[in-house]
């Protein structure tokens, strides 16, 4: 049951972004007369500080994090992973060289660095995920490197290798796949992260631009007025918090399922 | 002991020279000149090269670096463009607000992880775990900049028990040490109920139980004991971590501490100042880790033979 409403949430999520831009919204549209109006038939989740209707900006906003999350998820995914195996597998300078970097970013709270390059380089979506996938590509780097290093010198890869197969293909068809599950595992919950990041990136007033919207900036306006028009911090939060739990969730069972930690326990 | 030390030492001081010049880099490769936002569009040309000069921006970078450097193993950041003070002063000003905010929410964590995780674990299935752990994934799930509003509506306006925000008396830091304590003791709960339930399992435990000690005895005296190892080193990074989201939390509370000095800085584009915060933030993340990873070997003998 519980996996049911936690996917139903994550389905509706993706679906809403998906098609957001074919909805008859006015995310846009100033409205003097409903200033702060509560919710009600008019506006289903009232309207913001200039009139706004909260619903269509919430559903933009979904649209925000649900691309920005795919974006940097997926851009961290397979430079972390090209760039952990790679060097796991040649070893040598390389290997010594993506050590001594992900020492650094470990070493470091990497939302601090996301924080500054965003600041620095701009708000901006683009600038976003660019600061978040900089910041987030080391942890799957260091996932695949390890769960490479100690796999390696099992029998079918050192047969491959025996038979004349080429890097690039033992690594594709030999290496990832004994390796994906704690990686798919991890960009689950990198997918709260980043959802998070985002709209806290964007609550700073780093992150997304007016009239552009994020459940994070909406928060950031809403907060001004929480004694008059608490509904415009309830609603994106909710929706945030909804779709995080949700992911976590799917991250719990998938490891589970997946039995991750086992796999990675019984390895040399 | 002492080569264990060494390396350590040198690994974070290779870490701090790593991000020193990450900031600094990051910071002058970026678009958006200093200069003409301090002095405005309407500047002359001549004022603008004056002021760069002033400032040292028209050398070489890595003459800049260089200087950065060195300034940084003096303790010396510059000048803040903004405030026309050094950095140092700025920082020192605001560290003892940020330090105060991680340490009561550090408290307030361990005060609600501790008797969460022991007894999810003590009564593994039971409501209480479940209840724990339903905590744990709640907390995790709520974001700094969302907790804090909701608390401020209901304990400063709807109950009027706490100040909205601001530093002013012991009863400001309230609000903003649960909101930063609350996805860490989420984070810590559920490390201690699974550290304490694999203790739990070993072979020494069912000894102790075979032998008539109390449940309390087994539970603290030898489960304990052994949990919390692994719990410290989770400590140690969640500190930092701490330190990092207390820039969300800041902002949120309008807490006068070096994460919204690091907003704020950003806002005017004050370079100098944006460097020192993320260095001063960086520099206690790999200091207090640091006494943890030390912490830990003169704790548990085993890490300190093996690494001998």
């Amino acid at each position: 049951m519980r996996a049911g409403w936690s996917g139903a949430v994550l389905l509706l999520w993706a679906l809403l972004a998906l098609v957001v831009p074919w909805l008859p919204l006015q995310p846009e549209q100033i409205s003097l007369p409903a200033i702060l109006q509560p919710p009600g038939a008019h506006h289903w989740l009232g309207a913001d500080d200039l009139g706004r209707p909260v619903l269509d900006r919430l559903l933009m906003g979904a649209r925000t994090s649900f691309w920005v999350a795919c974006w940097v998820v997926g851009l961290s995914v397979l430079a972390g992973t090209l760039i952990g195996t790679a060097a796991a597998y040649f070893g040598g300078l390389w290997d010594r060289a993506l050590v001594l970097i992900i020492d650094i970013f470990m070493a470091f709270p990497g939302i601090l660095l996301a924080i500054a390059l965003a600041g620095l380089l701009g708000p901006g979506i683009t600038n976003l995920v660019f600061a978040l996938t900089l910041v987030g590509w080391v942890g799957y780097a260091r996932l695949a490197r390890a769960q490479v290093l100690s796999v390696k010198h099992r029998e079918h890869i050192v047969a491959a290798e025996a038979l004349g197969t080429r890097a690039p293909r033992i690594l594709a068809w030999h290496l990832l796949p004994l390796i994906s599950a704690p990686l798919v595992v991890e960009a689950t919950f990198g997918v709260a992260a980043v959802v998070i990041a985002e709209s806290g990136l964007s609550f700073l007033g780093l992150g997304v631009q007016p009239p552009d919207a994020s459940w994070g900036s909406m928060i950031r306006d809403g907060v001004r007025y929480l004694l008059v028009a608490p509904h415009l911090v309830l609603a994106p939060g909710c929706a945030l918090f909804l779709v995080v739990l949700s992911v976590n969730l799917l991250g719990d069972r998938l490891r589970d399922r997946l039995d991750v930690r086992s796999i990675a326990r019984s390895a040399p | 002991m002492p080569a264990y030390l060494i390396s350590r030492l040198f690994m974070a001081v290779w870490v701090i020279f790593g991000v020193t010049t990450l900031v600094f880099f990051l910071i002058h490769w970026v678009p958006g000149d200093p200069v003409e936002v301090m002095l405005g569009e309407s500047a002359s040309a001549a004022d603008r090269e004056l002021l760069r000069q002033a400032l040292g921006l028209d050398r070489p970078v890595l003459q800049q670096w260089l200087s950065f450097l060195a300034g940084v193993l003096r303790f010396d950041l510059g000048d803040s463009l903004y405030h026309q003070q050094p950095v140092a002063e700025l920082l020192q000003a605001r560290y003892a607000a940020t330090a105060e905010l991680a340490v009561t929410a550090l408290v307030i964590a361990v005060l609600i992880a501790v008797p969460m995780g022991i007894l999810a674990a003590a009564r593994q299935g039971s409501v209480w775990d479940l209840g724990a752990m339903g905590f744990s994934l709640l907390g995790v799930s709520i974001p700094n900049f969302w907790l804090g509003p909701l608390l401020v509506m209901v304990f400063s306006l709807a109950l009027g028990w706490f100040p909205v925000s601001g530093r002013s008396g012991v009863a400001s830091v309230v609000l903003p040490a649960i909101t930063l304590g609350t996805s860490m003791a989420a984070v810590l709960s559920r490390m201690i109920r699974s550290s304490l339930l694999e203790v739990l399992g070993e072979d020494f435990v069912r000894t102790a139980r075979a032998k008539g000690l109390s449940t309390y005895r087994v539970l603290i005296r030898h489960g304990l004991r052994n949990a919390w190892l692994p719990v410290l080193t989770l400590l140690g990074m969640q500190l930092g971590a701490l330190l990092g989201g207390a820039v969300v939390t800041e902002t949120v509370f309008n807490w006068p501490g070096v994460g919204s000095l690091l907003i704020e800085s950003i806002q005017r584009r004050d370079y100098p100042v944006v460097q020192g915060c993320v260095l001063l933030i960086s520099l206690t993340y790999v200091v207090v880790n640091l006494l943890t990873d030390l912490l830990y070997s003169w704790i548990d003998p085993r890490i300190r033979l093996e690494r001998q």
